[in-house]
């Protein structure tokens, strides 16, 4: 079962972005995926420009493999400065194309990226309404 | 530098092997079953391999089938003596613990009619005597017990298991992939009915196996054909992967041995103590001591075992995780839930197997390259169990 990484997976894995907590986030939530134990936590900071909705900070933590901790790298680096309306129609084909493909039964340790970041604009849209 | 500590999944195939091998290839390419100069140059070659590998595990030549793997022997024992046998009972008895080819040939019969137990055993991976007695019954065909286990390395009392299982009056297969040259293999001694090896965990070829059959017991073929080896597994022969096998086997229990042990054993405890002393909160799979020397299966808490296996391997590391996201099934290891182990354990242990050609210098490059790669995951987990 060769899982072939490409280059960029492997180099968010080894050297990940926006990794680490934000101190009193916006928002936070925990994701877990219960099929193959991978768990993961995002922390939100939000600012307010022209009245729209930034994502100013976006930091994650991972209890996953390879594909899991570099897709939710990845995703940070592309959605830290979108507003919220565009993090929120923000797919995982996107990340995955980003990162040049993933094996295909790495799918569903990945998607919990894109889980997570629904999970906390919800977390944090509610909590402001 | 690239280390190698995957032993268990497969080794190295030793020089010397292959220098054997090389002629079945080169010249004495005949078919075994032919009668002309250059089948009986190659029937005359497996069958003194044969003859050597029955004198290494005590047993009859004609008893040894040779097969393409431990694969197709475990798949052929289980499943050709549970259908030949059918008068005997319908109810087979395997360990939770066996290698899925074992736990997959029992599942299928299962579509037959037949009723699969499976023998729990404790959180240090070792089968319970009582428990495998009580649960033995008039109507059960068959009993598997691996001796050594592929992930844990732990070791079940195969002589005392072949008596309980004979008492009671059925038959019982042990798999012994995991034994060479750990165990002394001895199956007048063992008193087993039937056993399964594969070459390439020696430093043989791949894609060779073999089956020892008690051919009192009445087996039903799983590859029939031209009807070589005896009728027990058609296909023409492979010749320079038979010879090989009993080279490989010749080698695992000569002259060498004792030291392999002595060196592997030292390099397994010298990787298990800087882990113990450099890196908290881990755990060790299986008992340690009912074990052999080759394995070292440890748990890393707050960490998942694919993500080590992968930061290892960008260092030139080769090892391997019971973990799902490591599995191409995505279930994470039945052995480890066998012992007991559960929640994010399951997915955060790692297997180094060692070997032969394995050296103390890799052996404390492991365990510094481990070293940092546990605290680099470590420090951002989302499991806080540190
Ligand atoms: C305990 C055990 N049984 C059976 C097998 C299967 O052997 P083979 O690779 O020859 O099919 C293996 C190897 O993976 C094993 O470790």
């Amino acid at each position: 079962m060769a899982l072939n990484y490409t280059k960029e997976v492997m180099d968010h894995f080894l050297n990940p972005r926006n990794i680490g907590t934000i101190e009193n986030p916006d928002a936070y939530t925990e994701v877990g995926n219960p099929t193959c134990g991978d768990m993961l936590s995002m922390y939100l900071k939000v600012k307010e420009i022209d009245n729209k909705k930034i994502i100013e900070d976006l930091k994650f933590l991972s209890f996953g493999c390879a594909s899991n901790i570099s897709t939710a790298s990845m995703l940070t680096t592309q959605v830290i400065g979108k507003t919220l309306e565009e993090a929120k129609a923000f797919s995982f084909k996107e990340v995955m194309d980003e990162l040049g493909g993933l094996p295909s039964q790495k799918i569903h340790c990945s998607v919990l990226a894109v889980e997570a970041l629904q999970d906390v604009i919800k977390k944090y849209e509610e909590s402001n309404k | 530098m690239e280390v190698y500590l995957d032993n268990s999944a497969t080794t190295k195939l030793d020089n010397s092997v292959l220098l054997k091998m090389i002629n079945f290839f080169e010249s004495d390419y005949g078919n075994a079953s032919s009668i002309h100069f250059k089948g009986e140059a190659s029937y005359n070659a497996q069958e003194k391999a044969r003859k050597e590998i029955s004198e290494i595990l005590n047993c009859e030549p004609k008893n040894i089938v040779f097969t393409s793997s431990a694969t197709e022997a475990n798949n052929m024992i289980i499943k050709g003596v549970a259908r030949a046998n059918k008068t005997k009972g319908n109810h087979i008895l395997i360990s939770s613990i066996e290698h899925p080819c074992v736990l997959n040939s029992a599942e299928q019969l299962k579509k037959d009619g037949f009723e699969v137990e499976h023998i729990p055993v404790g959180a240090d991976g070792i089968i319970d005597l009582e428990i495998l007695e009580k649960m033995i019954r008039s109507d059960t065909v068959l009993v598997s017990v691996m001796a050594v286990n592929n992930e844990i390395g732990v070791i079940q009392d195969v002589k005392s298991i072949a008596k309980i299982v004979h008492d009671k009056g059925s038959f019982y297969h042990v798999d012994a992939v995991q034994s060479i040259p750990y165990l002394d293999i001895d199956i007048k001694d063992w008193n087993v009915d039937f056993l399964s090896l594969s070459a390439h965990k020696f430093y043989g070829p791949k894609g060779v196996g073999l089956a020892y059959i008690n051919k009192n017991i009445k087996i039903e073929p799983l590859i029939v054909g031209g009807g070589q080896e005896f009728g027990f597994r058609s296909s023409t022969y492979n010749t320079p992967g038979i010879v090989g096998m009993a080279e490989a086997m010749k080698i695992a229990y000569g002259l060498e041995r004792e030291d392999n042990l002595k060196r592997i054993k030292e390099m397994r405890d010298h990787l298990l103590y800087r882990i113990q002393n450099e890196i908290p909160e881990i755990f060790i799979n299986g008992s340690l001591s009912r074990r052999t020397p080759n394995n070292l299966n440890v748990g890393f808490k707050g960490v998942e075992g694919e993500a080590i296996l992968m930061d290892l391997s960008s260092k030139g590391i080769c090892v391997s995780t019971g973990s799902a996201c490591g599995s191409a099934n995505l279930k994470a290891s039945h052995v480890l839930s066998g012992i007991g182990v559960s929640g994010y354990f399951i997915h955060s242990n790692i297997r180094f197997s060692f070997g032969k050609y394995n050296t103390m210098k890799e052996v404390d490059y492991v365990a510094d390259c481990l070293k940092d790669t546990i605290e680099r995951l470590r420090k951002f987990s989302s499991v806080k169990s540190v």
